[in-house]
């Protein structure tokens, strides 16, 4: 197609103002219009407030959920659920351990989630969104509460994870905030928020942005705000060529919002958090598009190149001897989310012996009829990337699950334990979803007055349902903050300084280009801020970053709205590395839940580091701080997630 | 010769993520709506196809597709590095995305 777009190039498509100002004022205004922020807002219009929401692409199909979602997290207050909130998060503990609950957040995060997310999901159901087996398709199958039509995924015996068919979420989400008068900004990347004075750490009124269409300026003046981006992403590894399609998050979750926290000198934490998990390898593939089975595929049946099938064991080591067993808790096992029945850990050793011959293979047409249709059929039809992406691309290509065993990727046996491997090949991310970012108390506030956060900004939480839980929550708070709040007022200054800054890329004749500069900040990251840490090695990092900013950061060059909007991530992210490295110089130890290793200090997790540490910045200075973990428990909070619940949930 | 040549940049990598059928697409834009990185741009002349600007951007999420009217009007296939393959069990048969000669489609919907 670019024969057609270079023989016939025209002037940009969008009518272009650079600078031109649009100014809004809101009661709410929410930033990111993913799950997170379609819910809030809902909730906080429904509550009488005035809401914007604001987004970098568009509404009707962005964030980590555009594409919908097959299983529903942590509904563990559904009629058929065999599991409290308070009994859940002694799961999760043990399951990750003290410093996070990896896609659940932390332990507030996680346990709004668990308390609301099946009120979430009703709310879905009410705009039209299938999350039962209405059809009656699954009848009988061991998965289904034959009252409630409701049909389970994962640990058969709890039942606190609920397989939706909810491929067009997101569609519905907006048509009901359209429905209730939410005013909508799309396609509009926010650079920062605007604060009182514009002095970092004071109280939040809004925020500004550019229209990546237009090169609009707007101005959003907000009684409250709430923060629903995503983690950021494309920090350690960045290539559309390599990578691209099969990128884990979508493209539009980079570091601005982290950054503009940073900015307005908000606390955040566990930013020295990486190598956690092994986020996404430089060759992976698109997410669920290989044989596994994780997740979505879980619990597939796995066979070697000639047709041997790997075993399963429960948690405690134990041999599955049937698929059935797949799906439920080991003796003595309360309930399981990642810690349940898997494949042999031993499967790597055996594969190196020769034991188990490479290319393994995905075999649905030797799992039951009603788990492959679940897999297949529901699960990969519906979840976020996969309905068009990989069920009717495969189907396209004659796929038939009754009868094809799909591929798993050929990687080295080492990395063959299970888990998704569809991502895990050739270079890596280090950064994991249990990654860092601002601290929040009960009330989903920030250490800033008016700014709020939800979805995956929370201690990086990201799943569907607890996007949807923890977006209703904030909004109730910032709802109510707003009520009283005084008039925002908007510093003219942090405006004209602002706008001098996102446009600078645009007024030049040449200049480098958005991608090799992404591209360069990766660099930088994977080798001053990756596999070798030390004082000296980070001090080099931020030389480089700081030695960048004043010359290629500085010959940035944006030719029309779009490239302007990836040279204001690119921007955000020299930031953002910065405060990495920064918290990771602080951090002077090394942790193993953290996925951080110093060369000069080697000693892993001493006592006087069980801790959160946290940082931001002062009068141009770095503050650091501490949280014990589990803070959310200890004063001033209430000692029980019930109490504290009641006293702050506004329900 | 009709064709003329022109000095121009390399095609963009991957280049063949979306494309659009000219013949089926009606040039109503709906494709564009749903894009979350602005893949697609409009065409100057109304009632055209989309111009497919940034094809390296794309997530391959499918939304485009999705929200388009008429069926077959915008084909999506993966980037080369990303197809992938499977086996039939009954035959040993290898088929991938991208072959010559694949298998027929399958038109079993999704639940739901």
């Amino acid at each position: 197609m670019s024969e057609q777009v270079y023989e016939k190039l025209k002037k940009w498509p969008y009518p272009v103002n650079y600078g031109k100002e649009n100014e809004i004022t809101a009661d709410v205004l929410i930033i990111g219009g993913g799950i997170a922020g379609c819910h809030a807002a809902i909730s906080a219009i429904k509550r009488g407030a005035k809401v914007a929401v604001v987004e970098k692409g568009t509404v009707l199909r962005s964030g980590a959920g555009g594409d919908g979602v097959d299983h529903w997290h942590l509904a563990c207050t559904n009629p058929a659920s065999k599991i409290t909130p308070e009994e859940m998060m002694g799961v999760l503990k043990s399951t990750f351990g003290e410093y996070g609950y990896g896609e659940f957040g932390n332990g507030i995060a996680a346990y709004i989630s668990s308390r609301e997310s099946y009120d979430a999901m009703l709310d879905i159901e009410k705009m039209g969104v299938k999350v039962r087996d209405v059809d009656d398709l699954f009848v009988g199958a061991p998965f289904r509460d034959e009252k409630t039509k409701l049909l389970f995924a994962y640990d058969y015996d709890n039942r606190f994870t609920i397989r939706v068919q909810a491929a067009n979420v997101k569609p519905a989400l907006q048509k009901e905030m359209k429905r209730l008068g939410v005013a909508i900004y799309d396609r509009i990347i926010v650079t920062r928020l605007l604060t009182e004075g514009g002095k970092p750490g004071n109280r939040v009124v809004g925020a500004m942005g550019v229209n990546v269409h237009t090169g609009e300026f707007y101005i959003f003046k907000a009684r409250a705000t709430i923060i629903s981006t995503s983690i950021p992403n494309g920090l350690w590894m960045f290539s559309t060529e390599l990578k691209g399609a099969a990128a884990l998050q979508e493209p539009n979750l980079t570091p601005e919002s982290m950054a503009m926290l940073w900015d307005a000198g908000a606390e955040l934490t566990m930013m020295e958090a990486s190598g956690t998990r092994m986020q996404s390898g430089g060759f992976s593939y698109l997410m669920y598009s290989t044989g596994n089975s994780h997740n979505t595929w879980f619990a597939c049946t796995l066979v070697d190149a000639d047709g041997k099938e790997i075993p399963w064991v429960d948690r405690n080591g134990k041999v599955l001897k049937t698929v059935e067993e797949r799906y439920h808790c080991a003796p003595g096992q309360r309930a399981f989310v990642y810690d349940g029945p898997r494949l042999t850990p031993d499967l790597p050793e055996r594969i190196a012996k020769g034991e188990f011959k490479l290319p393994l293979y995905a075999d649905l047409p030797g799992m039951p009829e009603h788990e492959r249709r679940a897999i297949w059929g529901l699960m990969v039809g519906n979840e976020g990337k996969t309905r068009i992406p990989i069920y009717w691309t495969f189907q396209n290509w004659g796929f038939d699950p009754d009868k094809d065993m799909l591929q798993a990727t050929v990687q080295p046996p080492d990395l063959y334990t299970w888990g998704a491997w569809w991502k895990t090949y050739g270079p890596r991310q280090y950064r994991g979803m249990a990654g860092g970012g601002p601290v929040f108390d009960w009330d989903l506030k920030t250490n800033l007055e008016g700014l709020y956060a939800a979805g995956s900004t929370l201690a990086c939480g990201a799943n569907h349902s607890g996007s949807a839980s923890t977006g209703r929550y904030a909004a109730r708070k910032a709802t109510k903050y707003a009520a009283t709040a005084r008039e925002p007022v908007i510093d003219r200054k942090q405006v004209d300084a602002e706008k001098a800054r996102v446009y600078a890329s645009v007024n030049r004749k040449d200049g480098m280009g958005w991608k090799e500069l992404k591209m360069g900040l990766v660099r930088i990251m994977q080798d001053y801020c990756g596999e070798c840490k030390s004082e000296e090695i980070l001090q080099t990092g931020l030389r480089w970053l700081n030695s960048m900013r004043e010359s290629e950061i500085a010959s940035a060059w944006a030719r029309n709205p779009h490239e302007l909007g990836r040279i204001l991530e690119a921007l955000a992210q020299v930031t953002l590395n910065e405060v990495i490295m920064k918290a990771t110089l602080a951090h002077t130890a090394s942790s193993r839940p953290l996925g951080l290793k110093r060369l000069d200090y080697p000693q892993m997790d001493p006592p006087e580091w069980r801790k959160y540490m946290t940082i931001r910045q002062e009068n141009g200075k770095i503050k650091t701080g501490e949280l014990p973990l589990n803070y959310w428990l200890l004063p001033p909070n209430a000692p029980t997630y019930e109490e504290n619940y009641r006293k702050h949930s506004e329900i | 010769m009709e064709d003329a040549v022109y000095m121009m940049p390399n095609p963009v990598t991957p280049n063949q993520c979306v494309v659009i059928n000219p013949d089926l697409c009606q040039g109503c834009n709906a494709c564009i709506e749903a894009c979350r990185t602005d893949v697609l741009v409009p065409n100057l002349e109304k009632g055209q196809p989309p111009v497919v600007l940034y094809p390296d951007e794309c997530w391959f999420c499918g939304c485009c597709l999705g929200n388009c009217p008429v069926p077959g009007a915008i084909r999506m296939d993966f980037p080369m590095n990303q197809r992938v393959g499977w086996k039939r069990k009954a035959t040993g048969e290898y088929f991938r995305i991208g072959m010559k000669n694949p298998p027929p489609p399958n038109t079993r919907p999704p639940i739901g």
